[in-house]
């Protein structure tokens, strides 16, 4: 799918100035940048969720994964129920199955259908929105800081299933985070932003070890690293 | 709110008994006792058929509850959708349902009821429907504030994406998460419309003889108030007493939902015998726990020794007890929580730093910054003043005099917590303990902050317990790393050792999960299965050991002491 001229007004505040950006099917696309510089913005634009002007091809059906796993389950519904919204084009006797079949792509139990929200670890809960998201068939996934709410010793199985989907089911991937390191390890291009623009996009090694912009320079000799 | 149960449970009881047991009697008309005071046979008197009005009040309870239930339930559920409307019509239908409640709540209730009485007829019928209009805008105006907070949540944006109606997210998103505030507001809108009834009848628009409720005998006993006023005293005092007992319930029902009860039982700490401090430790802490009521024990027997000029990084998940260590060294602890330990000995002042920078957003950060001097070492106004600039310029604030003048809004973050590390330095601090400082900074100014907090060191031989769930902060900043795990402190090594030296498994797996810019992309990042127990769940053996590769019965039956295991490093493990 492919991003052209897309720009988001608040008011005379520009919050994405005129972003074009390419994501090849099946491939996923780190977006990094600081808190401001619109790379949230532009994900809600893409998912729809924000008005914007420009044009958006090749993405019929997008779905979104959002930052905090514990606001974005409905605490009233199980598992099983939130799930299944994304199934009401099948007819009903269907769903099970299916909400079944989803779970168990983003490596949960089934039996996890019949739990409320608050009896899952943070980990558990994206899980489930990421297997909710897959349930609508999305053409494209937009993670929006999906394991900044999470704790490290569990962000690494999210991680490896947003790699895993992209393996199995070709899925194209929006991948957005503030951290360098996690974008190099799950993204096959990064672009970067700043004030509202791409300031570099490219493949992930290229972005990485050979830097073009002094912005992206500044933000990787910025990530954190253990001393050996 | 007990008052308030017994009384509605009374008038629950009231209604059901009082027809059967005093029905005939409140209906027995005697002409030889028209129109009488109070006597030992009619102890609020009759009215002028001669009917006993005692047995009257106590009959007249059901249908009096019964009239309030109605017009509430009307209130309701007429208010509730109407509340509801504007989150499933179209935009123009919306703003024009929004418009209409926010003129009817404008609009005298009591009028408002009068008049919808007097156009649906006058009797009981009337006069509910009236209360009942009468109640509607208020639920309309809460049902609408509520949706509204709901409507904003992440997981009713997820709904809209996957293209749900908007009918079902009202049904099943919007109205669960709103029903309980609504139905608290029903009790008081039961008293509400209780008083509303009564006042209705007495103005002779409600319920109309042979039928009678309290608000009746009332309109009926008013007119002899002056001759016999016990005859009007009955039902005034049901009428005060059932509106009363509604609100009370009300009320507490309100105030019980907000917040859980004050438990009642005290947290207990343990009191273990007290040990000599280290003289020359600036925060020498021994076997401290924190704990909260119903055997909540977030901080387990840790102890901790930080030494001037020492940067201690103190590392765990969420629930892993490090915020609260800080609190506990800091003196923060909050309510109910206590605080036991062998020893809590700090050698000199300590400045705290937040994750939130906590300054007053009203006043200037110059004067906030000015106040400690003042306060803590009455220094004059001006003399204040210069050190609060003085300090400002030692955490690279550009322009500090400028900076000093200005309000916290008009900084950025990074500048913020500079401004609040400049505070912690106009005493002179022996500790900082800082509480995830960078977390709500972007990476590049997390550095400038993790720089700072070094340079500070260096210069003032002050010490710093920095407190972080990120391991790769902690390693690039402190010289000592101690590893939290549900309440205890699991490993304690030097920095050096953190990235190939640590020994105890989940340090191992937390740095192995953590992704880095030099980790190997073809193979799958590790990660913990399981989750860290809670700390009312924390069982006897090593808290680690469900989630552990290497845990044998040992482990799950017996917990390891944190022992030596080399130079500077102790683990608390069977298995290292």
């Amino acid at each position: 799918m492919r991003i052209e001229n897309l720009t988001v007004r608040y008011g005379s505040f520009v919050a994405v100035d005129d972003v074009s950006l390419e994501i090849p099917t099946g491939s996923i696309v780190g977006l990094v940048g600081e808190s401001g510089s619109g790379k949230s913005t532009l994900a809600r634009a893409v998912s729809g969720l924000v008005p914007y002007t420009g044009a958006l091809t090749g993405a019929e059906r997008v779905q979104m994964v959002f930052q905090n796993p514990y606001a974005s389950l409905d605490p009233r519904m199980t598992v099983g129920g939130s799930v299944a919204e994304a199934l009401l084009r099948l007819p009903s006797g269907r769903r099970a199955a299916e909400v079944e079949r989803l779970l168990d792509l983003v490596a949960l139990p089934g039996s996890v259908a019949g739990r409320y929200p608050r009896e899952l670890s943070g980990g558990q809960r994206q899980r489930v929105a990421i297997a909710r998201a897959l349930g609508a068939e999305p053409s494209l996934l937009v993670a929006d800081e999906i394991t900044s709410a999470l704790d490290v010793s569990v962000q690494g199985a999210v991680l490896n299933l947003v790699r895993s989907l992209r393996e199995e089911l070709g899925l194209s991937i929006l991948f957005i985070s503030h951290n360098l390191a996690v974008v190099r390890y799950v993204c096959d291009s990064i672009a970067v932003m700043h004030r509202g623009r791409v300031v570099e996009a490219g493949p992930t090694d290229q972005v990485t070890l050979e830097p073009a912009h002094d912005y992206t320079r500044s933000l990787l000799s910025a990530v954190p690293r253990l001393t050996t | 709110m007990r008052a308030g149960l017994a009384i509605v449970a009374a008038l629950i009881v009231l209604a059901i008994i009082g027809p059967p047991l005093w029905g005939d009697q409140a209906e027995a008309i005697n002409s030889a006792a028209i129109l009488q005071g109070a006597s030992a046979a009619h102890p609020l008197g009759t009215d002028n058929l001669g009917r006993d009005l005692l047995a009257r009040v106590l009959v007249a309870g059901r249908f009096t509850l019964m009239l309030a239930l109605l017009a509430t339930a009307i209130g309701a559920v007429v208010g509730t959708v109407l509340g509801a409307l504007p989150a499933v019509l179209p935009r123009k239908g919306a703003r024009f349902v929004t418009g209409l409640v926010n003129a009817l709540v404008a609009f005298p209730g009591l009028l408002l009821a009068m008049f919808v009485a007097v156009i649906a007829g006058l009797g009981a019928k009337g006069a509910v429907l009236g209360i009942g209009a009468a109640i509607a805008p208020g639920f309309a105006r809460l049902t609408q504030t509520l949706a509204a907070s709901v409507a904003g949540a992440d997981y009713v944006s997820a709904a809209r994406m996957l293209g749900v109606p908007r009918g079902r997210i009202l049904a099943r998103h919007v109205l669960p998460n709103i029903a309980e505030p609504l139905i608290l507001n029903l009790t008081q809108a039961m008293g509400g419309a209780l008083l509303g009834l009564a006042g209705m009848s007495f103005l002779g628009l409600g319920v109309q003889p042979p039928s009678f409720d309290w608000g009746r005998l009332l309109f009926d006993g008013f007119a002899r108030i002056y001759l016999t006023p016990e005859v009007a005293l009955g039902p005034a005092v049901a009428v005060a007493l059932a509106g009363i007992g509604f609100n009370l319930l009300g009320d507490g029902l309100v105030k019980k939902a907000r917040r859980a009860r004050p438990s009642t039982d005290k947290a207990v700490a343990p009191r273990p015998e007290p040990v000599a401090a280290d003289p020359e430790a600036v925060l020498d802490v021994r076997e401290l726990t924190v704990a909260f009521p119903g055997g909540v024990t977030p901080v387990r027997e840790l102890s901790l020794t930080i030494r001037p000029g020492e940067i201690v990084g103190l590392v765990g998940e969420s629930g892993s007890g490090k915020s609260l260590t800080a609190a506990a060294v800091g003196g923060l602890v909050p309510y109910p929580g206590v605080v036991g330990a062998s020893l809590l000995h700090r050698g000199g002042e300590v400045a705290m730093v937040f994750q939130e920078p906590a300054l007053n957003p009203a006043l200037k950060v110059g004067g906030q910054l000015a106040e400690v001097a003042i306060v803590r070492d009455g220094l004059s106004r001006a003399e204040a003043r210069e050190r609060a600039i003085d300090r400002l310029g030692r955490v690279h604030l550009p322009d500090p005099a400028r900076s000093a003048k200005s309000h916290p809004h008009e900084l950025s973050g990074g500048m913020r917590q500079r401004a609040v590390i400049a505070m912690g330095l106009m005493g002179s601090p022996k500790l900082i303990v800082a509480d995830e400082p960078t977390t709500a900074l972007d990476v590049t100014v997390q550095g400038q902050i993790l720089k700072l907090l070094r340079e500070v060191v260096d210069q003032t031989g002050s010490a710093v317990l920095f407190i972080s769930h990120d391991i790769a902060v902690v390693g690039e900043l402190c010289d000592r790393v101690v590893v939290m795990y549900a309440g205890r402190v699991v490993e304690e090594l030097p920095v050096k050792e953190l990235a190939a030296g640590a020994a105890h498994p989940y340090t191992r797996a937390l740095i192995a999960s953590l992704p880095d810019m030099e980790t190997d992309r073809s193979r799958p990042l590790a990660s913990i299965p399981g989750r860290q127990p809670a700390p009312a769940d924390v069982g006897e053996g090593c808290a680690f050991a469900p989630r552990c590769a290497l845990a044998t019965e040992r482990c799950a039956a017996e917990r390891p002491p944190l022992t030596v295991y080399g130079p500077a490093h102790r683990v608390a493990c069977w298995e290292a």
